[in-house]
């Protein structure tokens, strides 16, 4: 799976980086990093809860 | 269970009816919605629609994937007028009856309005897309406006309002604003921020009246003084949508009564979102929360709550989480407090609006207010999910404790 930021839209609300701590994080200038775009399918369950608790709609999963 | 009725086709019901599909429910699914529209975001609308910084259109859920893959038959338009527990069956607003197995209540909430206004134009409330496109034509005639309510809707309104150039005044019964929610030392930071872009405050005095003749003319204050608007915006807080359960067995009482598992006092029946009154196991305390992340996951565990049966489900637990944008400052909370609550500023200072305060009462870690550092938050939003004493969470604060 591939994970796309649309980072017009990121807020920084960082609800992501609870969802999936091992896929985003939010540094230290405030700004949301994505650690790993193409996580396994072990991490696709978290994924998918980042992308639905997001409030601006900002993550989508693409499968590959 | 053959058949599922979503009423409120909102934030909440969607995320429900979503839920549902991927658990893999695949009988029939209603989502029934009263406005005309399809479901969108309401957070946008106090601040990108309203200073016209985006089409209408963008608020809009599953602009991209569409309804199909749902396979939902979405009735919108409809009112559900009542509830027959007994028999299993919604009653909507063209008289046709809607039977199910399950039903789930997200009917949300309404925005409240100000006794004696009705017949007067030029008065406003922000609750739904349609609000918000009114509201907006009726800003860009340059009028001038008061805002009733210094809570989050009414500042985010007057920060629009300066934002296009449109005189605010923003009329407040408490001494300062948000006060009850955040605090006073954080009312006073904000109300600062505010005046230096413009905005005027009558704090510390109701609203006796709204006069006019036909339209609105002036906002006549409780001391006796009158303040010019050609528009008013009221933003006195919502009252969740339960009218349409009354006599169907259903508790109600300051929004449905749920269980800990957000099951209704009715077989069959769950609800989430704005409208539901359940015991948060994180507080241990009766609530009901009016925020975006809120109505998500109640919408996710109302589903799984549904199709767990009878007896099944889990007690939903979650710490309530809220933002709110106004010029440049970007407020992040997490937690429930007081306005009594013990408030320390663990980062940065309140004058240049760039902070991190934590609430604490009966030495219990109870909130965490962020200002404009999103990613400080975190960190304190898990202090809180474990229930963190406010010393451990002071401690965690020091700069040499931290990372
Ligand atoms: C202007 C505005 C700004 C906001 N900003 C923020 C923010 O910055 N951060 C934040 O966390 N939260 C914010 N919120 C709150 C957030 O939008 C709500 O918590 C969320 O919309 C709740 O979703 P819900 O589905 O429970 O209820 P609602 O969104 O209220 O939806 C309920 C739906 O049910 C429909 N309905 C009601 N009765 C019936 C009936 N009898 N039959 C059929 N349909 C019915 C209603 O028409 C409505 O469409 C904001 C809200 C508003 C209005
Ligand atoms: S939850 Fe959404 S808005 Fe928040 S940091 Fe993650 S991607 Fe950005």
């Amino acid at each position: 799976m591939r994970i796309i930021v649309d980072f017009d839209l990121c807020q920084s609300h960082g609800l992501c980086t609870e969802a999936a701590p091992e896929l985003f994080q939010i540094r230290d200038d405030g700004f949301l990093y994505v650690l790993n775009e193409t996580p396994g399918k072990e991490l696709a369950g978290k994924a998918q809860k980042a992308a639905i608790e997001c409030p601006t709609g900002a993550i989508t999963l693409k499968d590959d | 269970m053959d058949t599922v009725v979503v009423v409120g086709a909102s934030l909440a019901g969607l995320r429900c009816c979503e839920a549902l599909r991927r658990r893999g429910y695949s009988g029939k699914l209603v989502l029934v919605g009263e406005e005309a529209h399809k479901p969108y975001d309401r957070p946008p609308l106090s601040k990108q629609v309203l200073c016209g910084e985006w089409e209408p259109a963008r608020t809009e859920f599953r602009r991209k994937e569409g309804y199909a893959p749902l396979a939902l038959e979405l009735q919108l338009g409809r009112r559900a007028l009542a509830l027959h527990a007994q028999a299993r069956r919604v009653v909507l607003d063209d008289g046709k009856e809607l039977a199910y197995d399950g039903l789930v209540i997200a009917t949300g909430a309404r925005a409240r309005t100000l006794r004696g206004s009705e017949a007067l134009s030029g008065v406003f409330t922000l609750r739904t897309l349609d609000d918000a496109l009114q509201l907006r034509v009726a800003l860009l005639q340059q009028p001038r406006v008061v805002v009733v309510g210094a809570g989050f809707i009414g500042l985010e309104v007057a920060s629009a309002c300066r934002k296009l150039d449109v005189a605010v005044t923003v009329v407040e019964s408490m001494a300062l604003p948000l006060d009850n929610p955040l605090g006073s030392a954080v009312g006073q930071a904000v109300q600062r921020l505010h005046e230096a872009h413009g905005v005027s405050f009558r704090l510390g005095v109701g609203v006796a009246a709204l006069e006019g003749h036909g339209r609105v003319e002036h906002v006549r204050l409780s001391d006796g003084t009158a303040v010019p608007a050609d528009v008013v915006v009221v933003g006195i807080g919502v009252t969740p949508n339960t009218a349409w359960l009354e006599g169907s067995g259903v508790a109600v009482g300051d929004g449905v009564l749920c269980d800990p598992t957000l099951a209704t006092s009715v077989p069959g029946v769950v609800a989430a979102g704005d409208v539901v009154r359940w015991e948060n196991p994180l507080f241990g305390e009766s609530m009901r929360v009016e925020h975006w992340s809120n109505a998500v996951e109640q919408g996710q565990a109302a589903a799984a709550r549904l199709l767990a049966g009878p007896t099944g489900g889990e007690p939903f637990s979650s710490l309530p989480y809220f933002w709110s944008d106004q010029y440049d400052l970007k407020l992040q909370f997490a937690g429930r407090v007081r306005a009594d609550d013990e408030l320390v500023l663990v980062e940065g200072t309140l004058a240049d609006r760039n902070y991190v305060a934590l609430y604490g009462r009966a030495g219990k870690l109870r909130g965490v207010l962020a200002s404009n550092r999103p990613q400080q938050l975190l960190r304190y939003r898990k202090l809180l999910s474990e229930q963190a004493s406010f010393d451990a969470a002071l401690n965690a604060a020091r700069p040499s404790a931290g990372p």
